[in-house]
């Protein structure tokens, strides 16, 4: 068979007959790894550009139409040292991006407009203490609404829409009173301007816009960029399928490009990335990242694969069912929906804050008009001091103590390997209590280790490792690795479902099924074989060992639970698995509560049953099993390691083999909760002092200036402390 | 006091020059890798760019 590797999928026209790809690159860090990068992508004929964008760690990449197949970029990268592969953009990304453009555009004009003001401003003050004259003042009112009204409409749109929108849903959120203050500072200005009054407000409510945005850009590009790296990590998996393109021709194709109906050709070795229906041929297939289940299941002709699970032994063709759209377990899918439908809506600090926040405001300004009527002042001044209230109350510590936190915290994070994928995971991850963990993919790792390397004489190792290479099978791989061996035995035979067997010197070595080297009577009289141990035999000649292969258990996942147990978190296991394997799970990490063979739907009662006590469920998981439960959770958390569906659900997601991040995200989210709460008593403190100086009708627009960007800028500077918040886990 | 005929639209063209030099700057792709271009100011040889990034 001819195999062909085809990425046209990801290939765009650019124009001027060039060619355009975009790749993602693992490992690029430093100004050294671009230049290495552009240097040696520019080196092939024909390219036009090789541009590294060492935010996102991509590559864009142009070429003249048809001169280069893009599979030579990726062999060249690897020659230089970085794992690379095309990348599309998905929409939200895209949308993510269009965002955070848009609202740096309202910042450079709010920003604009800001200082302009300010620079007539200043004058303006300065001159009613001296010797100003009043047409001169006039003058320099009507530039600052010359200025101030177009860019407010134009910058104000973020604002605007999101008010519109939540009053036509007949709530409230943060964005009504910021937009009523605005657009009422600026009537009132235009106003007090026509009759010739000595202060207006444009300053302020210009600038107040210009502070906002500064939040809003913060915590949009904090999306933005766990999004672009999800994204990376998404394209870096390399998700391909081996499709027929002929009768007895294969491409090697992106996911991406395989449809419903197409026939694929699964491999010894190979994870399966579709799902569908096996029509020919018959294998195990580990199912562990579907369901939890350590053992292996046996697949043939009619029997369905689901996207994730490893292809052990033999070869098969499927038929693509419904290729990178997860259909499910019927049971899975629908548990799913259900967590989603009953997924209480999670009120934001953010929105409580605004909720009691904008009725107060209001009610005080509105009184404070009624109070001064009824004391004796003009309608005029009333309504002068009441929207004076409005502008000093200032949303805008208000509407930057949140978001600010949020960007330093999820920084930090970022750092400690951890991505969010929900904006309020942070408050939902602070106030979690009880830690329900998955075991398989979740406390064990999902490569095999060997356990009993130390019982084997070294010289029988290697053969054992060397003979191991020949061989697709994963407990041979975890075997292979263990001994370090690099020369595979030349003329070795793998004979599908039982092993591999070669002549060296004359002697037959046999790698295998404890069947297959004739050596099932050393089963159990080993003693020392494990519980949840797959046990793999090699024979040389007529000597034959055993040799027991297992997930290893994460490699701080002891000291990560000791950690969790010292932040009076609960702890338990709930896995899929067997019991025994769960068991030496628990035990070796000094768990107490564990329970096994659970199904999707136990999981969910458990979670409700905590609920119901009251409990903050932090659930951890990874397998398609997971998914529901991890819906149904307070607060979810999964490997990148995970099913699709798994990570698609949880709100973080971890990278790397140790499951330090785990209590990495605890800490920062707690301490950036405490954060954000302090945030808010500053912004109601500042209030509680301007208000009684506003309602006496004392403020003066230069004070209202002062006022609102002193407490900004404590706000924010308040909030870099939640940088350092994590300790370091052994 | 006639000097601010001169001088204030003068101030504010230069703003607005500025302002329109920065959503230059946004619309073809500046702000789109700022890690990047700080190492690239600081590069020893910059390899020859032989075009602009186009979004």
């Amino acid at each position: 068979m001819q195999m062909t590797r085809d990425f046209s999928h990801y290939v765009r026209a650019a124009g001027h007959g060039l060619q355009h790809i975009d790749l993602a690159v693992e490992g690029v860090h430093c100004a050294g790894c671009m230049a290495k990068i552009e240097r040696g992508l520019s080196a092939i004929p024909d390219v036009t550009l090789a541009r590294v964008n060492l935010t996102d760690r991509r590559v864009a990449l142009e070429w003249k139409q048809g001169t280069l197949d893009p599979g030579r970029f990726i062999d060249r990268l690897e020659e230089l040292g970085y794992k690379a592969y095309p990348y599309e953009t998905e929409s939200a990304e895209a949308a993510e991006v269009a965002q955070s453009r848009f609202l740096l555009r309202c910042l450079g004009v709010a920003a604009f407009a800001t200082m302009n003001v300010m620079m007539l401003s200043i004058p303006v003050w300065s001159g009613n203490v001296s010797d100003m004259l009043p047409e001169q003042r006039d003058f320099f009112h009507w530039l600052s609404a010359l200025i101030a009204l177009p860019a407010a409409a134009y910058a104000g749109q973020p604002f605007f829409r999101s008010a519109w929108r939540a009053l036509s849903a007949k709530t409230t959120n943060m964005d009504v009173p910021i937009s009523i203050g605005v657009i009422l500072a600026l009537g009132m200005s235009v106003v007090e301007t026509v009759h010739h009054a000595e202060h207006a407000y444009f300053d302020a409510a210009i600038m107040l816009l210009t502070f906002l945005l500064v939040g809003r850009f913060l915590d949009q590009n904090m999306r933005r960029r766990t999004r672009a790296v999800a994204g990376n990590l998404a394209a870096l998996k390399a998700e391909t399928a081996v499709k027929f393109i002929g009768p007895d021709e294969i491409s090697q194709v992106p996911v991406a490009a395989i449809h419903p109906g197409d026939i694929v050709l699964l491999r010894p070795g190979e994870r399966c990335a579709v799902d569908g229906t096996v029509i020919e041929g018959r294998s195990e297939i580990d199912q562990s990242l579907i369901t939890g289940e350590t053992l292996y299941a046996t697949a043939g002709q009619g029997m369905p694969v689901y996207a994730g699970s490893m292809n052990i032994s033999g070869t098969l063709r499927v038929r693509v069912s419904a290729a990178s759209e997860a259909t499910l377990l019927a049971e899975i899918a629908r548990l799913l929906d259900n967590a989603l439908q009953a997924r209480s809506r999670y009120m934001r600090l953010a929105d409580r804050a605004s909720r009691l926040y904008a009725p107060v405001v209001h009610a005080t300004a509105l009184f404070t008009i009624i109070g001064w009527v009824i004391a004796g002042a003009s309608w005029h001044d009333a309504i002068v001091t009441g929207v004076a209230v409005l502008i000093i109350t200032c949303p805008c510590a208000l509407g930057l103590a949140i978001p600010t936190v949020q960007t330093v915290a999820s920084g930090a994070m970022f750092k400690s390997g951890v991505l969010l994928n929900s904006g309020d995971a942070i408050e939902r991850m602070a106030e979690a209590d009880h830690v329900i963990f998955d075991k398989t993919g979740t406390l064990t790792l999902p490569d095999l280790e060997l356990v009993n390397a130390a019982d084997i004489p070294a010289d029988i190792f290697e053969l054992a490792g060397r003979l191991a290479l020949s061989s697709h099978h994963p407990v041979a791989a975890a075997v292979a690795q263990a001994s370090g061996a690099t020369s595979p035995i030349i003329g070795a035979v793998e004979q599908a479902g039982l092993g591999v067997r070669a002549m060296v010197d004359g002697i037959e070595l046999r790698l295998g099924r404890p069947s297959f080297c004739d050596a099932e009577a050393l089963i159990g009289a080993g003693g020392n074989l494990e519980a949840e141990a797959s046990v793999v035999a090699f024979s040389k000649g007529s000597q034959k060992f055993i040799l027991s292969v297992r997930q290893g258990l994460r490699p701080d996942a002891r000291a990560v639970i000791a950690a969790l147990k010292a932040r009076n978190v609960g702890i338990e296991i709930l896995s899929g698995d067997r019991e025994p394997a769960v068991e030496a799970a628990a035990q070796a990490l000094d768990i107490a509560e564990w329970r096994a063979g659970v199904t999707p739907a136990d999981k969910i009662a458990r979670i409700e049953e905590l609920s119901r006590r009251g409990a903050k469920v932090l659930m951890v998981g990874d397998g398609m099993n997971d998914a529901p439960s991890l819906a149904a959770a307070h607060v979810s958390m999964s490997p990148i390691s995970a099913a699709h569906l798994s990570q698609s659900t949880a709100d973080l997601v971890f990278l790397g083999k140790p499951l330090a991040p785990v209590v990495a995200a605890i800490d920062f989210s707690r301490k950036a909760l405490h954060l954000m709460r302090q945030n808010l008593w500053l912004a109601i403190g500042y209030n509680v002092l301007a208000v009684p100086i506003a309602i006496s009708g004392v403020v003066t627009p230069l004070i209202a200036a002062a006022a609102m960007s002193g407490s900004s800028i404590l706000v924010m500077l308040n909030s870099l402390r939640a940088r350092g918040a994590s300790q370091e886990i052994a | 006091m006639e000097i601010l005929v001169i001088l204030v639209p003068l101030a504010l063209a230069l703003g607005l020059a500025g302002l329109a030099a920065f959503l230059w700057s946004l619309k073809s792709g500046q702000y789109e890798d700022l890690e990047g271009a700080a190492w690239r100011a600081i590069a020893d040889d910059d390899p020859p760019q032989k075009a602009q990034v186009k979004h």
